[in-house]
C-alpha cells in the first residue's frame, strides 16, 4: 500500500493546526507498513502485513495538555480529533513540567530510507525463509526464525511554525538453528536499513556452523574468565546501561552516574580510556530520524570520550531547569573500536571464552548497573588462539561499567540486532578480562 | 519471557507519550460505552457466512473493543493521563486443512465479509506448504451466552480526578514517610470481546483488569547510595474495589510486614515502602551461601511463572518459540515418564477460572469453556497447557482453554493460563513455618528475574529480605539473589502453608511470539519453604 505524498500530508497537518483554538497545537501523522514471516521446525508458521496510518493531535491550554488520535482524514474527522484533544486538555490537571512546543527548526535530513527495503514483497520474505530452511533441512538441522521489514514515514507541524517530514526503512532478521537431537544451537542476527546487501542464504551458514559446533558442550567451572563478546552479545549489556544516561536521574542521586554529595559525573573518568560512545543521526549505515519525539533536532554528540562522561540525556524540562541548551534525545549509539574482527580477537587469545549471544538480561542492582543474564546459542572455549571445544552455557552477573574497565581489546564495530530494545546500535566485538560467570546452565 | 514493559515503551519518561501500541487515544467518557451485541452478531454472521461460502471448513470471528487507561504520576505531578481504544474484527479460518487469518477495523458487513474471504484465500495459499492438516479438538457450540468479570466497581466509571487525587495522596504519604522520590501508576483494562464460530457459539465477554504499581526511592546523598522499594500489590482481574484497602485483604507477616490479597491499601503500602527503602540504605549485606528460603506469595508468583508456567507451554515444548522465548527442558518424554519435577509437597495446577485472577474468563479466544487442570501432581509432571489444534499431540480430546490474542488484529495462540502452587493440606501458618528454620532468609515481593531459554537456570531477587536465625525473624538484609536449577529447586520444597495464606501475584505484560503479543496472568500460592538454596551477594563497587 502506498503512503500519501508529502504535499498531501503537509496540507492535512496545516489544516489541523489551523482548526485548533488552543494556545498551541502539534499535529503528527505517522504511517507504517510492517511485513513479517515467521518459521519454526523448518516450516513457515505465520506471515503477514500490517499497515497503519494515524494522526495524533496534541494541544495545550496553558499547562493543561490533551492528546487525541484518529485514523480517518476527512474534514469532519479532523475537526473531531482536534475538538477531542481540546476537551481532554480542558479536563487535564496542570502539568508543572510543561514545556511549550518546539519553535521552528531547520533539520538536516538523514539517509534513513532504502527503496530496496521499502519494495520487499511477500515473495521476497518467503524466499528468505526458504533460504534459511532449505540448507538446514539438507543438513538435518532445525531452523526457527523471524524476518520483519518496516517502511514508515513521519510528518509533523505545530502552531509555532515548525514542520518536518521524512521516510525510513529497516529490516531485522534472526534465526536460531538447532541440531535434531537438541544438543547444539546456533544463532545469527542482522539489522539493516538497506536490504540490498542482505541474503539469508549467507547468514544462515553462521547459525548452522555454530549449531553443529556447539553440540557435546563441556562444563567449565563458573568464575572470572577472559571473554570475547561478539557485538550482539555485548550490545545486550551496553544498551541496558545506556538507559541510565539520563541527566535528571543522575542529578536526583538515583543513578550510577550520580556523584557522591550531589550532581552528576559529567567530566569524570568512569571507563577505560579506550571507551568512547557517540550519537550521530547521520552516521552512514546507522542513520536515524534527525529529530526526537518532541521534534528537537538531534546532533552529533559525544556521550563518553576517552572513558570520561561527556554528555547525558536532558529532557527539555530538565535542560530548562538546569540552564542547559536542550538537544534532541539520543537516537543511535555508536561505540568506537579498532579494526580487527571477532576471529582476529580469537586468534590473539591465550585462554578465554567466546560468547555468541547474551539472553534475558535484567537489572540486579541499579546502583552499580549489575546485570544478570545467560550465554546462548554458541559458547566456546579458546586456547592458544583457537576455538577448542563448545562450552555449556553460563549465567553471568556483571556490570557493564566494571566490564568496560577490564578491556583487553576492542575490535571493529558493526551494526547489531538486539533481542530487546530498538535503538540502532553499532558496537565492536570486545575482549574483556575477569568477566564474572556465577553458575552453569544446562540449557541448549 | 516477561517483558520489561515500562522501559520498552518509554512510559517511565517525563513527556507525553502515547502508548500507541494499544490503539487510539479517546476521551474518558468514551471508556464507559459498550457496543450493541446485536451489531456484533450481525458482523460475526457476515464473516461466518462469507468464510464458509468461500470454502472454509471452520471459521471463528472475534469482534473486539479494547479499552485502556493509564494514569502516571511522580511526587506532586501528574505526568500523563491516556485513554486508548482499539476496535476491530479478527477472523480465523481453516481451509484445505490450513489456518488463515485476516483482520479489519472496517466495521461494516461488507468490510468484515471481505476480510473473511481474504482469510480463506490466505488459508488456501498456506495449505500448499502445510505438512499435515490442522486437527481441532472438538468444541460443542454454546449458543448465545455472555460472561463478565465479577467486578464491584467499574474502573472506567471512576472519574479521572478521583484517580489522580488518590495517586497524589499516595505520593504525598510516601514523601512524608521519608521517600525522596515516588512514582505511582494506574493501568486499567477493559476487553469487550465477542466470539462467534461455525461450531454455533456466540459468546459476549466483558473482561476487566487493574494494576497499581508504585516505587519509593530513598537516597543518601553523602554516600551516593540509593535504594528502591516497589509496591507489594498485584495486578488483578478485578474492578476498582481492589483499591479499597479492606482489612480482609491484609496478610501481616510475623515481623509486621503487610502483604495484600484481594484488596490493596496503596497509601499504607507507600508509607511502608518509604520506610523500608530508607532502611535498605543501611541494611547489612547478605553473606553468600546455602539458605533455607521462606518465600511470600508476593515473591513466589514470579518463580512459578518462569520455572513452571513457561516450560509447560506446549508450543515451547514443541519448538515453535525456539527463536525468541526459547524451548523447554520439560520435553514430552518427561510427561510420559512422570518426571519428578518437584517434591511430593509440590502440586501445581493451571486454570482460567480463579475469581480475581488475571486469566479469569468464561471462555477462551477460541470459544472453549475455561477450566482447572493439574500440571504437577505430588511432584510429578502430568500435563501441559494446550489449545484446540495441539490437544491431539498429547492424546487429549479437549483443549485446555488457554488460547488468547492481545488484540482483535492479532492471531490467537496458546498463552499461559494461571499457574498456581496448591496450598498445603495440613494446617500451617507462616509463623510456624519460620519457627522451623534454622538458617534462612524470608523474601517478600518480586525483584530481578532472569531464566535461560530452556528454563533450567534462573536467578531471582526480591523487594524485602529478612534473615531467619534459629526459628526467629531477624534484621532486614540486602544484596540478596538466589540461583536455581528448576527441578532441584522444586524438589527442595519442604513445606507449603495452608490455604488461609493463599494469595495471587501476577504479570500484566507477559510477552511471547513474533511479532510479540502480551498477556496478563496470575500465579497463586501460599508461603512456601525451599531448603538449601544457593544465595549470592549482588553488591559490587564501581571504585
Amino acid at each position: 500500500m502506498s503512503f500519501p505524498t508529502e504535499a498531501e500530508l503537509k496540507a492535512i497537518l496545516l489544516k489541523v493546526v489551523a482548526m485548533s483554538k488552543a494556545d498551541e497545537c502539534t499535529a503528527q501523522i505517522t504511517g507504517t507498513t510492517t511485513g513479517n514471516i515467521r518459521f519454526a521446525l523448518n516450516n513457515v508458521s505465520t506471515s503477514g502485513i500490517v499497515t497503519d496510518t494515524e494522526l495524533a493531535v496534541q494541544v495545550a491550554f496553558g499547562k493543561r495538555v490533551g492528546i487525541a488520535t484518529i485514523n480517518e482524514f476527512n474534514d469532519a474527522a479532523l475537526e473531531r480529533v482536534v475538538r477531542r484533544a481540546e476537551d481532554l486538555a480542558r479536563l487535564a490537571p496542570e502539568n508543572p513540567e510543561f514545556v511549550p512546543a518546539v519553535a521552528k527548526q531547520t533539520y538536516r535530513p538523514t539517509n534513513t530510507f532504502s527503496a530496496a527495503t521499502a519494495a520487499i514483497t511477500p515473495e521476497y520474505r518467503a524466499k528468505m525463509a526458504n533460504a534459511s530452511i532449505a540448507p538446514c533441512k539438507a543438513e538435518k538441522l532445525i531452523a526457527a526464525g523471524f524476518l520483519t521489514d518496516t517502511n514508515r514515514f513521519v510528518a509533523f507541524a505545530n502552531s509555532r511554525g515548525n514542520y518536518g517530514y521524512q521516510t525510513g526503512t529497516a529490516l531485522d532478521y534472526t534465526c536460531t538453528v538447532r541440531t535434531e537431537d537438541g544438543r547444539g544451537s546456533g544463532w545469527v542476527g542482522r539489522n539493516l536499513q538497506d536490504s540490498t546487501s542482505f541474503n539469508a542464504a549467507d547468514e544462515i551458514r553462521t547459525a548452522m556452523r555454530k549449531a553443529s559446533a556447539s553440540a557435546d558442550a563441556r562444563a567449565l567451572e563458573p568464575g572470572k574468565y577472559t571473554v570475547i563478546l561478539e557485538p550482539a552479545a555485548a550490545a545486550g549489556l551496553i544498551t541496558f546501561m545506556m538507559r541510565f544516561f539520563d541527566a535528571r536521574q543522575a542529578d536526583e542521586g538515583r543513578s550510577f552516574l550520580s556523584k557522591k554529595g550531589g550532581g552528576n559525573k559529567i567530566g569524570e573518568q568512569v571507563y577505560d580510556p579506550r571507551v568512547s560512545f557517540t550519537t550521530d543521526p547521520w552516521y552512514p549505515g546507522a542513520e536515524v530520524m534527525p529529530w526526537d519525539e518532541d521534534g528537537l533536532p538531534r546532533e552529533k554528540m559525544a556521550l563518553v570520550e576517552g572513558g570520561k562522561i561527556a554528555n547525558l540525556n536532558y529532557s527539555r524540562f530538565w535542560a530548562q531547569k538546569q540552564g542547559k541548551r536542550p538537544v534532541g534525545q539520543v537516537g543511535n549509539l555508536l561505540m568506537a573500536g579498532g579494526t580487527r574482527s571477532t576471529a582476529d580477537l580469537v586468534r590473539s587469545t591465550q585462554r578465554g571464552i567466546l560468547v555468541t549471544r547474551t539472553w534475558y538480561i535484567r537489572m540486579v542492582d541499579p546502583q552499580t548497573v549489575l546485570l544478570t543474564g545467560l550465554t546462548r546459542d554458541g559458547t566456546f572455549f579458546i586456547e592458544n588462539g583457537q576455538i577448542k571445544y563448545p562450552l555449556k552455557n553460563f549465567r553471568f552477573n556483571e556490570s557493564p561499567v566494571i566490564m568496560l574497565n577490564n578491556i583487553d581489546e576492542l575490535g571493529k564495530p558493526v551494526r547489531v540486532s538486539a533481542d530487546e530494545g530498538d535503538m540502532v546500535t553499532v558496537i565492536p566485538p570486545m575482549k574483556l578480562r575477569d568477566f564474572t560467570f556465577t553458575s552453569l546452565s544446562d540449557a541448549v | 519471557m516477561r517483558r520489561d514493559f515500562l522501559a520498552v515503551t518509554g512510559l517511565v519518561g517525563g513527556g507525553l507519550v502515547i502508548p500507541s501500541a494499544f490503539g487510539r487515544a479517546i476521551a474518558a467518557e468514551a471508556l464507559q460505552s459498550t457496543m450493541d451485541v446485536a451489531i456484533k452478531k450481525r458482523l460475526a454472521d457476515a464473516a461466518l457466512t462469507a468464510a464458509t461460502g468461500a470454502g472454509a471448513s471452520y471459521c471463528d470471528v472475534r469482534v473486539g473493543r479494547y479499552l485502556r487507561q493509564f494514569v502516571i504520576t511522580r511526587e506532586a505531578n501528574v505526568e500523563n493521563v491516556v485513554n486508548t481504544e482499539s476496535t476491530g474484527v479478527g477472523i480465523r479460518v481453516i481451509a484445505n486443512g490450513a489456518w488463515g487469518f485476516a483482520a479489519t477495523n472496517d466495521l461494516s458487513v461488507d468490510g468484515v465479509a471481505a476480510a473473511a474471504r481474504q482469510a480463506t484465500a490466505i488459508a488456501k495459499a498456506n495449505s500448499g506448504s502445510q505438512t499435515a492438516p490442522v486437527r481441532l479438538a472438538p468444541v460443542k457450540g454454546v449458543g448465545e451466552v455472555s460472561w463478565k468479570t465479577p467486578i464491584v466497581k467499574n474502573s472506567m466509571e471512576v472519574p479521572i480526578k478521583d484517580k489522580v487525587d488518590m495517586l497524589l495522596q499516595v505520593n504525598a504519604a510516601a514523601l512524608a514517610a521519608g521517600a525522596d522520590f515516588v512514582n505511582s501508576i494506574l493501568f486499567l483494562v477493559n476487553e469487550q470481546k465477542y466470539f462467534a464460530s461455525t461450531d454455533g457459539s456466540y459468546i459476549d465477554q466483558d473482561v476487566h483488569r487493574i494494576w497499581a504499581p508504585m516505587t519509593a526511592t530513598a537516597i543518601d546523598k553523602a554516600s551516593g547510595k540509593f535504594r528502591t522499594r516497589e509496591g507489594l500489590s498485584s495486578p488483578m482481574g478485578m474492578g476498582f474495589e481492589y483499591l479499597d484497602g479492606a482489612a480482609s485483604g491484609k496478610f501481616v507477616s510475623p515481623n509486621g510486614v503487610i502483604n495484600y490479597g484481594n484488596s490493596y491499601d496503596m497509601k499504607e503500602d507507600a508509607i511502608a515502602a518509604a520506610k523500608q527503602a530508607r532502611a535498605k540504605l543501611t541494611a547489612p549485606s547478605v553473606k553468600p551461601g546455602k539458605y533455607d528460603l521462606v518465600l511470600d506469595p508476593s515473591h513466589t508468583w514470579l518463580t512459578i511463572h518462569e520455572s513452571v508456567g513457561h516450560p509447560l507451554e506446549l508450543d515451547r515444548v514443541l519448538g515453535y518459540e525456539a527463536n525468541y522465548a526459547g524451548t523447554s527442558f520439560a520435553t514430552l518424554d518427561k510427561r510420559k515418564e512422570n518426571f519428578q519435577y518437584g517434591s511430593d509437597k509440590v502440586n501445581i495446577f493451571a486454570d482460567k477460572v480463579q475469581v480475581g485472577s488475571l486469566g479469569h474468563v468464561g471462555y477462551d479466544d477460541e470459544g472453549v469453556k475455561t477450566k482447572r487442570w493439574d500440571l504437577i501432581k505430588d511432584g510429578k509432571l502430568v500435563d501441559y497447557q494446550s489449545i484446540r489444534d495441539q490437544a491431539h499431540i498429547l492424546g487429549k480430546t479437549e483443549s485446555d482453554g488457554c488460547c488468547y490474542a492481545d488484540s482483535w488484529s492479532s492471531v490467537q495462540f496458546q498463552r499461559m493460563a494461571n499457574v498456581s502452587l496448591q496450598p498445603g493440606k495440613a494446617k500451617l501458618g507462616v509463623a510456624d513455618m519460620i519457627a522451623g528454620v534454622e538458617n534462612g532468609i524470608y523474601i517478600v515481593g518480586d525483584g530481578s528475574f532472569s531464566i535461560d531459554q530452556q528454563r533450567y537456570n534462573a536467578q531471582f531477587g526480591g523487594q524485602l529480605f529478612y534473615e531467619i536465625k534459629n526459628g526467629k525473624l531477624g534484621a532486614q538484609i540486602e544484596d540478596v539473589a538466589y540461583q536455581i536449577r528448576t527441578p532441584e529447586f522444586w524438589n527442595a520444597c519442604s513445606a507449603v502453608c495452608d490455604e488461609s495464606d493463599y494469595r495471587l501475584g501476577g504479570s500484566f505484560f507477559d510477552g511471547k511470539g513474533q511479532p510479540s503479543q502480551v498477556s496478563a496472568v496470575s500465579h497463586g500460592s501460599s508461603t512456601a519453604r525451599f531448603n538449601g538454596i544457593n544465595v549470592i551477594n549482588t553488591a559490587r563497587s564501581l571504585g
